[in-house]
């Protein structure tokens, strides 16, 4: 019974996803693949729970963990930035000689 | 694994704020209000996740936060807008690297229970090793670390066999109660492999197309990490990301008229250029009579390239711009696809340079234009404007829409030297009898340029 409701939400998530993006103008396109990249950054969250009940007397399990870690936060903190600077430059103002 | 009403309930409110911040993308209007309302759901997240049950070894995690976050901020702040692909492709590749580093860890434990578990873990770990170690060749590529397209001697036949060998050792691990730990690191060691070789040989006009999948890749690689972590917002956000990217991946493909297959597995090298002779000779033209060509005209089009943004003259050509519609010249800028290094990379230059949206237009959109045009400036570009991919079916960019710069009276192509573009195809358009080649960084010849257009008054 379980595992037919994560199929739903496997099934649910796709549908979303697909319906989500499928309407951005292609000058959105950067912005909406670094944004999806920086989503895809709660992987962090992951990496976190695995490393916090990782056994704290194995170096081996812990340098895992930490490259979990690492990897994940990574990957939020650098997807969140590298959007939002991109997103910032299409700012409806037009300060800088737009039309 | 134990958790609370309360994690689960936030994490569930985490991930419908990612759907909608992801929704608000769609305007360039709500854009970054999207993106900044996930920034905050993500720090809930974290934070949420520090009060899981049972949680322990929280100094050396918080530490590998500090660093892996402050790391990427630095360097997500710093980096030129020319050079975000690369970027947005290392940061992706973490993502898949801590999806594969999830599972593995989650292996070491002996936590893996069930065939389903253990199915979506071993899926997840191949495909986040996959994107992980691809991602890095795509960023040594983009960064001009790795410059040559790399491909080994019977190429495909190696993909196929090592492919073949990691499914295989991927189901035996699948199907074992407690796979050994020796299984395990080959499995993960030849899917790092074989996401290098297959991306090492992708270059030019395809590597955006690769970039997207590989993000759609990280994507679904979370989401089924999640599904052996049981939670819901990794399920949730991965799974979206992954359709989401597959989608994305898909209208790229469609938009240079190849499919994700062949991207893949016949990639755009430049040895297969060989292709129909070209005849005539390529004549050059001063920045002096490019700018009386200009100037005099009605009618100019704009096709900036991967080159104008390398050489950082978007802002110069933005100026340029605006000297000709002072003196009553009506321009437009016409955009491929794939012109860049990621699906709309030049959309971001020019806003980064103040171009107005109304001048920019899709390839459908202008295209019939150009044989209406007076002077088409090619400033940098080169596989997006050869007409070979109409003609010539042994060319290897053969059906790859383009845009129609040849059709215009004039056509003046801005380059650095005589070499062949990214593909390495040699380019018809240059040796047409209306075309001329104005050599030089396109930072210096529009500078000329501009300098010419305003002596003319």
């Amino acid at each position: 019974m379980e595992g037919i409701v994560y199929l739903y939400v496997f099934v649910l998530a796709a549908f979303t996803g697909y319906e989500v993006i499928s309407r951005v103008p292609v000058i959105l396109h950067t912005p909406l693949m670094s944004g999806s990249n920086f989503i895809h950054g709660v992987v962090l969250v992951g990496a976190m729970v695995v490393m916090g009940h990782a056994d704290p007397d194995s170096p081996v399990q812990l340098a895992i963990g930490f490259f979990a870690v690492f990897l994940g936060a990574a990957n939020a903190a650098g997807g969140y930035v590298v959007t939002e600077r991109m997103l910032a430059m299409f700012k409806s103002d037009k300060k800088k000689g737009g039309a | 694994m134990h958790s609370n009403l309360f994690i689960d309930l936030a994490y569930v409110a985490v991930a419908v704020v990612f759907i909608l911040g992801l929704k608000a993308m769609s305007s360039p209007v709500t854009a970054r209000k999207g993106i900044v309302w996930a920034g905050w759901a993500m720090v809930a997240a974290t934070l949420v996740t520090l009060f899981f049950p049972g949680m322990q070894n929280f100094a050396l995690m918080i530490v590998a936060m500090l660093a892996g976050a402050s790391v990427a901020w630095w360097s997500g702040k710093k980096v030129a807008m020319t050079d975000m692909p690369q970027m947005v492709a290392i940061y992706n590749g973490m993502g898949g690297g801590a999806a594969a580093a999830i599972a593995l860890l989650e292996f070491t434990k002996g936590e893996v229970h069930g065939m389903v578990a253990a199915a979506l873990a071993v899926l997840g770990a191949l495909i986040g090793s996959v994107a992980f170690s691809g991602s890095c060749i795509a960023f040594a590529k983009l960064q001009g670390i790795m410059k040559k397209a790399f491909r080994l001697p019977k190429q495909d036949a190696v993909n196929i066999v090592l492919a073949a060998i990691t499914v295989i050792l991927g189901l035996a691990i699948i199907s074992a109660d407690h796979p050994g730990m020796g299984w395990i690191v080959v499995f993960f060691i030849l899917s790092l492999i074989l996401g290098a070789i297959i991306t090492a040989p992708i270059g030019g006009a395809d590597m955006p197309v690769v970039i997207s999948l590989l993000n759609a890749f990280t994507g679904l690689a979370v989401g089924f990490e999640g599904y052996v972590l049981k939670n819901p917002a990794l399920i949730v956000a991965g799974i979206v990301v992954g359709a989401s990217g597959t989608l994305l991946t898909q209208l790229m493909a469609k938009a240079m008229n190849r499919p994700i297959r062949n991207i893949i597995f016949t990639p755009i090298t430049g040895e297969a250029a060989e292709g129909e002779a070209i005849e005539g000779t390529m004549r050059e033209m001063g920045a002096l009579d490019a700018a009386a060509t200009m100037r005099y005209a009605s009618r100019v089009i704009i096709v900036p390239g991967y080159g104008m943004a390398v050489a950082g003259a978007q802002h110069k050509v933005w100026e340029m711009t605006e000297l000709l519609e002072e003196a009553g010249v009506e321009v437009s800028f016409a955009i491929h696809p794939v012109a860049g290094r990621m699906p709309g990379h030049m959309n971001v230059l020019l806003a980064e340079a103040g171009v107005p949206y109304d001048k920019i237009f899709d390839l459908e959109e202008i295209n019939a234009d150009f044989a209406q045009t007076d002077v088409a400036l090619v400033i940098g570009a080169n596989d997006v404007v050869n007409p070979t991919a109409r003609t010539d079916k042994s060319s290897p960019i053969y059906g790859m829409p383009i845009l129609n710069a040849d059709e215009a009276q004039n056509v003046i192509v801005v380059k650095r030297g005589k070499g062949t573009g990214y593909s390495g195809v040699e380019n018809a358009l240059f040796y047409k009898e209306n075309c001329r080649m104005l050599y030089g960084s396109a930072q210096e010849v529009i500078g000329d340029v501009i300098s010419h257009v305003k002596s003319m008054g």
